[in-house]
């Protein structure tokens, strides 16, 4: 994957897979601590810890359709190419936590890349779904919330993909404003 | 400002809208988003139909997105399902053959044969 975003889709696809109905992803740049960290904690069915104990080594997986998993590995592979780290916690019934950090400036760290094009879309593909976006710098913090794009549809009276454009924006332009890696 | 009631009423209206949207909606619209999907491109073939579908003013297809269907090599893969209940997958779809399946499938209701993969 090219970039960061492209990995918080694919990590908030696992999400959406075990049935979450609440979903957070946040995102903490700190120049100061040359960190950038990244957690997406959801609420759907978690992870036995045996799963959990095998399930970053790329030759595993629960699906039936394929005998590899590799979205948590590959971020893995990721995470520990700019010296970073990941780490997951979870409980059965109660949801998941991954943990994932890079050193900021390393130069092999991915940028953060479209993630208003990957918050926009899981939005509305999930619109069922309570997304909670939270991306904290030394500079800032920006939110956004599915709420919104909710609020807007009731409001304007619009399908929700009128709305994709729009919300793509107020993400990247929320983000720019704050951010060293995007 | 609003107060939390009223965030709350438009929060069950927005509900109770999408339900209505689901149960009238004539087509539904599957991209794939599981880690192949996403490197071969997913999201942008997702933000491709969604872009098309709001350029046709179009009211009656649902879109959402599903994980890994298990055919990692015809990735991006777009299932469109059906008044009639069957599943046209489409395999190996960029941004363009997406937006062909929003204007030749979902309007016109003509499967683009070249880029079925699977039907059923
Ligand atoms: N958030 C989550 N909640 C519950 N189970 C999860 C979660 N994330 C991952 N898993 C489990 O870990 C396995 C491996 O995930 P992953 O590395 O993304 O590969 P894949 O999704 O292709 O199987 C999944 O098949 C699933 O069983
Ligand atoms: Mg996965």
């Amino acid at each position: 994957m090219r970039e960061l975003a492209l990995h918080i889709l694919d990590i908030v696809t696992n999400s959406i897979e075990a049935q979450a109905s609440r979903i957070i992803i946040a995102v903490d740049e700190s120049v100061r601590d040359n960190r950038l960290r990244i957690r997406i904690k959801d609420n759907g069915r978690g992870m036995s810890q045996e799963l959990i104990d095998r399930v970053l080594d790329p030759f595993v997986t629960t699906r039936t359709t394929r005998p590899v998993g590799m979205g948590l590995s590959l971020l893995l592979q990721a995470a520990t190419d700019c010296e970073g780290g990941l780490k997951i916690s979870s409980a059965l019934g109660r949801g998941t936590l991954v943990d994932v950090h890079f050193k900021l400036n390393s130069l092999n760290r991915m940028p953060l890349g479209e993630i208003g094009a990957t918050l926009s879309n899981l939005c509305i593909a999930s619109p069922d779904i309570h997304f909670y976006y939270r991306h904290s710098t030394d500079s800032g913090r920006f939110v956004f919330d599915s709420f919104w794009l909710l609020a807007q549809m009731a409001a304007r009276n619009c399908m929700l993909y009128t709305l994709a454009g729009e919300s793509e924006q107020r993400i990247r332009e929320g983000v720019l404003a704050i951010s060293s890696v995007a | 400002m609003k107060t939390l009631a009223d965030l709350r009423e438009i929060r069950e209206k927005a509900k109770r809208e999408m339900a209505q949207r689901e149960q009238t909606a004539r087509y539904r619209i599957v991209v794939a988003m599981g880690t192949c999907g996403i490197a071969a491109g997913a999201r942008s073939v997702m933000s491709a139909i969604l872009d098309e579908l709001n350029k046709r003013h179009i009211t009656d297809t649902v879109v959402t997105q599903t994980g890994c269907l298990g055919y990692c090599d015809q990735e991006p893969l777009v299932q469109v399902m059906q008044p009639d209940q069957t599943t046209i997958t489409y395999g190996k779809v960029t941004p363009e053959v997406a937006r062909a399946v929003v204007s030749e499938h979902i309007v016109n209701h003509k499967i683009i044969t070249n880029h079925v993969f699977l039907q059923k």
